[in-house]
């Protein structure tokens, strides 16, 4: 086998058919249809709702369809913070630090009924919905979700990313 | 089986305790703060109650002596549970820390000098466990607003 059979023409092999000479786009389409493909979580895992994180990131429910498959266990290669279960009040200086780490472009899930707004816990010792200390980009209810909830808050924010503009975009790129 | 040791245990005990019962087959004795070493020694060294399950108090707002603080041990010889209860007063909530007799003493006491205040003499690290430092207050007295947070990072607005 040739690398000449197996490798996408760049120019047209034939005078007659112009495949893949060029492609148009918009440089923020581009950019975000990379980046909704290539999400790294960081499972700030705190709770019960771990359960159903695992359960949705593994085989049955595969959210690597997605290309939001591989969790990254340090902050400064993930892209994607997914708060899974209850925040205590002792733990958001955590939080924070995680998610000041993170590089840009960053997105953060709230999953789960207590990490949106404290669920059943209101008392001394529970974050009323992590929105209080970061912002967070999609909210995904349920005590726990159900996997498919989570799948669909995955695609809608793949869909966010995909339309908004994208910083890198500039007059140099 | 389970009789017959509190029988003795009573008998025994019966001049430094108040009043035993036995509620749902563990042996409840109450008997007044100073008398708590003197009392968990004999437990454990003469009637092999040899494990403490767990430290903890009871709020009663309206009592007198307010704060209930309350030990259950386990014998693993005997295979029985008995429970003390003693009572201190909400000007001076202090009692002896059974840390000389049972190194676990140690967290539980420290989270129930977190959460109802009780102090424990003789601890040699009250420091909090479950809460953090500069928490004010007691949360689970009963004066405690259910509802107030006391937030180590500034919310957002």
């Amino acid at each position: 086998m040739t690398m000449a059979a197996t490798t996408i023409p760049i120019h047209a092999a034939k005078q007659r058919s112009p495949s893949f000479e060029y492609l148009s786009t918009k440089k923020d389409e581009l950019v975000g249809w990379a980046r909704k493909f290539s999400l790294f979580p960081y499972p700030f895992v705190t709770a019960c709702c771990a359960m159903e994180f695992m359960s949705v990131s593994s085989s049955p429910y595969d959210t690597d369809r997605f290309g939001a498959a591989l969790p990254r266990f340090s902050p400064r290669q993930s892209d994607l913070l997914m708060v899974v279960g209850t925040l205590t009040h002792k733990q958001a200086p955590i939080l924070l630090k995680v998610y000041e780490q993170m590089c840009e472009p960053k997105w953060v899930m709230a999953f789960g009924a207590c990490a949106t707004s404290g669920g059943f816990y209101q008392n001394y010792a529970a974050v009323a919905g992590i929105d209080k200390i970061i912002p967070v980009d999609i909210y995904v209810p349920g005590c726990p979700p159900r996997p498919e909830t989570v799948i669909d808050a995955i695609m809608m924010l793949q869909d966010r990313i995909a339309r908004s503009s994208h910083l890198i975009v500039n007059d140099k790129f | 089986m389970s009789a017959q040791v509190f029988d003795v245990v009573q008998q025994q005990l019966a001049p430094v305790t108040g009043e035993c019962s036995l509620s749902h087959g563990t042996l409840v004795i109450a008997f007044p703060p100073p008398a708590l070493l003197d009392i968990v020694r004999r437990l454990k060294n003469e009637f092999k109650f040899d494990l403490l399950l767990d430290v903890t108090a009871v709020d009663w707002p309206e009592q007198a002596p307010r704060f209930e603080v309350v030990y259950h041990f386990y014998s693993t010889t005997h295979r029985v549970r008995v429970r003390l209860k003693t009572r201190v007063l909400a000007t001076d909530p202090t009692v002896d820390s059974l840390v000389p007799l049972f190194g676990s003493a140690n967290f539980m006491e420290r989270e129930c000098h977190d959460m109802y205040g009780i102090d424990f003499r003789g601890n040699p690290d009250l420091r909090p466990i479950l809460l953090y430092e500069g928490f004010v207050g007691h949360p689970l007295r009963k004066d405690y607003p259910k509802q107030q947070e006391q937030p180590l990072v500034p919310f957002r607005t």
